[in-house]
């Protein structure tokens, strides 16, 4: 008997009930669909998440005030004034491993242009600032050493905030804008950087010297936040070392001493959100996969039924020569056939879901060859798994009392 | 002659419920090549058994079975599926074809299940079968687009195919009304005129005139073997039947 032959009669059968078949392989179709769709989606967002991190500089470290908290609990409130413009001095004096590095103090505020406002925050930076977070100056210039020394009213704008107060198409550059009735002068604009995988206006910035923020508009003498970029990504730990090593002394902490500042490493924060987008992939997943048993398990329903139904037509077959292997080939077959189509019109399906997701609600999407492969296999697998215990059944039927069955 | 089956003190018991049934209580006859043997019995005379046994579906308790030479008592299932497909064609009360399908393709299965048969061997073979049982113009309906008598000629047909040592029919007029009935019986005369080895179980007992031998089998005995010199030709009686004009 060959395989060949067996193949054909499969068929055959499973051509006399194409709707039994069709429902029996939606299961699969929809199994397969949905764990190809999911893993897109997942796969999507990581790199995403990657390409944003990536974007804001995989070299950049953060500074911030304040230990870190312990079960919950900051320990002490001024610990948040701790970081002090002498810092950012000695910090961009002592440092080696260390590109650029510049304090972030910023205050949110209604930006005001004649008839127009504009709700926005206002960054106070150094001139690094730029090189940190990978911007550039499209019109004008960035504001000078000069300014900062000077606690001068500029600033640099974003392109979104540049089309909400000047709507006309006017240039902005020398014009004055005014946040919370304070002037500032428009030196230049930043290159458009559009929306950030997050969905975040990259463009709705205003820079302005950190200086001026502190004194004119806060009216404080500490900094919210420090920047700083290693001058390559191998290099962020010795930088972030550094960093510590200048800040523990300038803070006057002893060997036992909690660090009163918190350093953070892109790459720390991309780990951290890759590990929670694999466990949003990973939870997908598993639902996708309970959704293929469920259609494994309804394959395995539609054989058994099948073979009671065709016990007769076994029976038959035996009578006529077929060998307990060969039913057991054929019953196989068939639920490989079914599990297989299934999966191929399931690869389809998952596909075109994947891309219509990312067509109407714009998620990032990325359809990977390991996931189509791995739902094929698993789908050939349930195939061979729940087909074979209703095939066993078939092939272990006395033809005596098949043929009698009524 | 040549022998086709000798059956020599066959005893088929079973448990039913944990008594033992004696179907088959020491059956020995041996059919040669050529003959035409009706077996008949009333219900519970064994013949149901002695036609499974035959047919290599089940093998005796005791005694010893040869098929064409073979014996058959100690073979495995796979083997006796193989002999099945090479030595015997089965013809059955309820036809028994596959739903659905054509007449071709019906005919065609036993030879799917032997690999030494090409797909056009295969094809040839079948529309030859199904020539012989004067369906030639209907190869391509479906089964359940025929008539009993066209589906019983089917069934013959697909007992043909692999040109078997025996045919067993298992009550094959059984479903069919009287004027089927005996055109399937000219069919299987002509089939005995042409050679073949007939093996045909009923419980109808003028089927005995038709055929030229009659095995009687009682509580799973031999209770008369006898040869019939003087053969009745089905198809004087099919022709002398009224034909039905309602």
């Amino acid at each position: 008997m060959n395989l060949f032959n067996l193949f054909k009669i499969a068929l055959k059968a499973l051509g006399n009930n194409k709707m039994r078949c069709f429902l029996t392989m939606l299961g699969i179709i929809i199994g397969v669909g949905s764990v190809i769709t999911m893993l897109a989606i997942g796969q999507g967002s990581k790199e995403s998440i990657k390409a944003n991190i990536a974007e804001m500089g995989s070299n950049m470290i953060m500074i911030m005030p304040g230990t870190d908290m312990r079960g919950g609990v900051r320990q002490s409130s001024d610990d948040m004034q701790k970081l002090k413009p002498a810092d950012y001095e000695s910090l961009r004096e002592g440092l080696t491993y260390v590109q650029g590095i510049s304090p972030e103090v910023s205050s949110q505020g209604q930006f005001i242009n004649g008839n127009n406002n504009y709700p926005s925050k206002v960054s106070g930076v150094a001139i690094d600032y730029l090189y940190i977070r990978k911007l550039t100056v499209e019109q004008g210039s960035m504001f000078t050493e000069r300014d900062i020394q000077g606690a001068a009213k500029v600033c640099i704008i974003g392109k979104t905030v540049a089309d909400e107060l000047f709507p006309s198409g006017e240039s902005p550059i020398g014009k004055v804008i005014r946040f919370n009735k304070i002037p500032f002068k428009v030196v230049g604009i930043l290159k458009s950087k559009g929306y950030n995988s997050m969905g975040q206006d990259q463009d709705d910035v205003v820079l302005a010297p950190y200086t001026t923020i502190m004194k004119r508009v806060l009216a404080i003498d500490y900094l919210q936040m420090l920047f700083a970029s290693a001058v390559s990504e191998e290099q962020t730990e010795l930088a972030i070392d550094e960093i510590s090593e200048i800040l523990r002394k300038n803070h006057k902490l002893k060997a036992g001493d909690d660090d009163d500042f918190n350093i953070r490493s892109q790459q720390e924060l991309s780990s951290m959100m890759s590990s929670t987008s694999d466990m949003m992939t990973l939870l997908l997943a598993c639902v996708a996969g309970i959704s293929l048993l469920v259609g494994g398990i309804g394959i395995m329903n539609i054989m058994y039924v099948s073979v009671t139904e065709r016990t007769r037509e076994i029976g038959l077959r035996m009578s006529i020569g077929a060998r307990g292997i060969d039913i057991l080939t054929q019953f196989l077959i068939e639920s490989i056939i079914i599990s297989i189509t299934g999966g191929l019109i399931g690869v389809i399906l998952g596909c075109g879901s994947a891309w219509i997701v990312n067509v109407l609600f714009h998620w990032p999407v990325q359809i990977q060859i390991f996931s189509v492969i791995l739902s094929f296999v698993v789908c050939t697998v349930t195939g061979v798994f729940f087909g074979w215990y209703p095939a066993k059944k078939a092939s272990n039927l006395d033809p005596i009392e098949a043929l009698r069955y009524e | 002659m040549k022998e086709i089956i000798r059956l020599e003190n066959i005893r088929r018991y079973f448990k039913v419920g944990g008594e033992d049934v004696h179907a088959l209580r020491g059956v020995s006859f041996t059919i040669y090549e050529g003959e035409f043997v009706t077996i008949m019995g009333t219900s519970g005379s064994g013949k149901s058994t002695l036609l499974n046994l035959l047919g290599c579906l089940d093998t005796p308790t005791s005694g010893e079975y040869y098929l064409d030479g073979v014996a058959v008592r100690t073979m495995g299932k796979n083997d006796r599926a193989r002999l099945r497909n090479r030595k015997i064609g089965f013809v059955f009360q309820n036809y028994n074809l596959l739903p659905k399908t054509t007449a071709l393709e019906n005919v065609e299965l036993p030879l799917l299940y032997n690999s030494a048969v090409s797909a056009t061997e295969r094809h040839e073979r079948a529309s030859t079968a199904l020539d012989h049982v004067g369906l030639h113009d209907r190869k391509m309906h479906k089964s359940n687009q025929m008539s009993g008598g066209q589906q019983q000629r089917v069934a013959i047909a697909r007992a043909l195919v692999n040109d078997p040592v025996i045919i067993l029919a298992d009550e094959a007029t059984g479903n069919l009304d009287t004027r089927t009935s005996y055109s399937i019986l000219v069919l299987f005369q002509e089939l005995h005129r042409r050679g073949r080895t007939i093996i045909f179980v009923t419980h109808n007992p003028e089927l005995a005139d038709f055929s030229s031998r009659n095995i009687v089998l009682r509580d799973g005995k031999v209770i008369s073997d006898e040869r019939n010199t003087n053969i009745r030709s089905a198809k004087e009686v099919l022709d002398s039947l009224p034909v039905e004009k309602d």
